[in-house]
Formats: C-alpha cells, sequence, structure tokens
C-alpha cells in the first residue's frame, strides 16, 4: 500500500530555483507561467493498515519529512486518492 | 577546558575544529563519534561543518535524531556551551534548539569566499571580551545558508539582541551588497534565548591562524575559553 507525501515551501519562504525555472519556462515561450514553486515528492510504501498508521506518519510528516519552520506538508492516504 | 568535536558522518570540518581548538592554550579537544549518548565531562560541544547524511532530504535533517543528539539537547538545555558552525548550525536549526531555518542560498550558487561580519552583541559567551561593531573576516562555504525566521521570530531576536553577528562590508555597515546568501537582514549568526547556544554561517574554524587569511576566528573560541573560566572561578 502507498501512501504519498508532498512538501513544498511556505508562502513566505523565497525559491529562487522555483523562480529560476519560471524564468527558464518564460525563455521557452510559455508566459502563462506565474510562479513555479518547488517542492518534494515522497512515496511511502506501506505493510499493513495504512489508516492504522497515519498518526505516526504524521508526526514523521511534521518532525522528519518536512521542517514547519519553512515548508508545509500533504499527506495522502491511499483511500483518499478515489 | 575541554571542548567536544562531535562527528557525523559526512561532517568535513571535524580536523578542522580539532585543529584550530588544539591550537589554543588551555583548550584540550577531541572526537566525539554520533552514535555516542552521552557528553558528560565535556565543558563545551561543537557541531562541525561538512554535509551530514550527504544533506539528504534537508541539510541537517537527519543528523538530527542521531544519537548523540538526545545529549546535545540535554546538555544544551542544562546550559552548556554548544557551537554550531554551517552543517552544524543547519542541524541546531532543525534540532529545534535554535529558531528559524536555512534554507538554499538567493543566488542558487554554493558560495565560498571570506567575508566581514560585525559583532551585534557583546553579552554572550561567545562574544565576551568583543565589542560591539567588533569586525571579523571568516571564510564562507555554503550552498544552503540563507538565514529565514518569520516576522515575529525575526521581532524576537532582534528585541531579546540574539543576532551576534551580521554580514557587513569591510567598513562594518550592515548592507544588501555584503550578504552572501540572502539571510534576512543580513543574519550571519544567532543564540538561544538563554545565549549558552550559537550557530553560525561562516567557519570561525577555518579562520585561526594569519596563513589562512585571518585568525579572527580564534577570537571566538576564546571567548567560549573566557566564559567558561569565569564560570568555573564563579562556582
Amino acid at each position: 500500500m502507498k501512501v504519498k507525501v508532498i512538501v513544498t515551501p511556505k508562502e513566505t519562504v523565497l525559491d529562487p530555483q522555483g523562480a529560476a525555472v519560471r524564468e527558464a519556462m518564460q525563455h521557452l515561450g510559455f508566459s502563462a507561467a506565474r510562479e513555479v514553486r518547488i517542492g518534494r515528492y515522497l512515496e511511502i510504501e506501506l505493510e499493513g493498515d495504512a489508516a492504522m498508521q497515519e498518526p505516526k506518519l504524521r508526526e514523521l510528516c511534521r518532525d522528519l519529512l518536512s521542517n514547519p519552520v519553512i515548508e508545509d506538508y500533504r499527506l495522502e492516504m491511499p483511500n483518499e486518492e478515489k | 577546558m575541554k571542548f567536544a568535536v562531535i562527528q557525523f558522518p559526512g561532517s568535513n570540518c571535524d580536523q578542522d575544529c580539532l585543529a584550530a581548538l588544539r591550537s589554543i592554550d588551555e583548550i584540550e579537544s577531541d572526537y566525539v563519534w554520533h552514535k555516542e549518548t552521552s557528553l558528560r565531562g565535556w565543558d563545551a560541544i561543537v557541531l562541525p561543518g561538512g554535509f551530514s547524511y550527504g544533506d539528504y532530504l534537508r541539510c541537517g535533517a537527519i543528523a538530527r535524531f542521531s544519537p548523540i543528539m538526545r545529549s546535545v539537547v540535554q546538555e544544551a538545555q542544562s546550559g552548556k556551551l554548544v557551537i554550531g558552525i554551517c552543517n552544524g548550525f543547519q542541524i541546531l536549526c532543525e534540532a529545534g534548539l535554535l529558531p528559524g531555518a536555512l534554507v538554499r542560498n538567493r543566488s542558487l550558487h554554493f558560495v565560498c569566499e571570506m567575508v566581514t561580519t560585525r559583532v551585534e552583541a557583546a553579552d554572550s559567551p561567545f562574544t565576551c571580551g568583543m565589542p560591539v561593531g567588533t569586525l571579523l573576516r571568516l571564510p564562507v562555504a555554503h550552498g544552503e545558508g540563507c538565514y529565514y525566521a518569520d516576522e515575529r521570530t525575526l521581532y524576537e531576536l532582534n528585541e531579546r539582541q540574539q543576532v551576534l553577528l551580521r554580514y557587513c562590508d569591510e567598513t562594518g555597515r550592515v548592507v544588501p551588497a555584503a550578504n552572501p546568501n540572502g539571510s534576512v537582514e543580513n543574519i550571519a549568526g544567532i543564540c538561544n534565548r538563554e545565549r549558552n547556544v550559537f550557530g553560525l554561517m561562516p567557519h570561525p574554524d577555518r579562520a585561526c591562524e594569519e596563513r589562512l587569511g585571518s585568525s579572527d576566528g580564534a577570537r571566538i573560541f576564546e571567548s567560549m575559553l573566557r566564559s567558561l573560566a569565569t564560570d568555573r572561578a564563579a562556582a
């Protein structure tokens, strides 16, 4: 069973990487890209019941997988995918 | 006084720190491997620079959970002096011992150069003996050294004079052009509220003798030594 974690820089944190990519997109003629933010995507293969492990997963998202000072995270459990 | 230099897998300034510390009279220093669990008997703790755990996930994010860190946190909370240099600063922020975080340099470039920093507060164990306005020439070498803190944290840092060093030009003016990485308000180093934990991006360990271009880094370690000696005399 696979859960997904998406970590993105907080709105208030400058993302120079995203800005550089947006500029490259504009150079390639795609002027519609107003803003690009670059984050991190994790796929976690789980054993057993995912729902049971959600509280621990949330704790890990907060303490290890993201840094709440600069990042937000979104945890996608398998049953939320429908 | 005994200074512990913590070695994480991927630390690469541990030897610089050890050499710098041992060059100072009255400082004894040795390595402590990250798998150790006690720091009893040490007077001060140094988290050196490098790329602990390959900077995987975020700089310092995994080192923060090394076995020794539990002891670092305990000792820091009991008042022991802790200094984190470069990656060590990142680890201290990740561990929550210092507020804020270090993110990708605004330029996206790895910066490796000599910078000038200005002492902003003299009443810390790391800057005692250096009046406000003292200039320290120190090298920086990092890709993720842009200090970030939200507005409220920043306000508190300023209010409590926790900013110990700011990047400045050669005449001591804190100007944007002197900021090597985009750090908010040119912040180069901060301490915690209790003033016993200090993190900075520049490397005092690489500036402890003139033939390296500057010996100003030694003044930080000497301040720590002086502060420890004063405390011991008072005890």
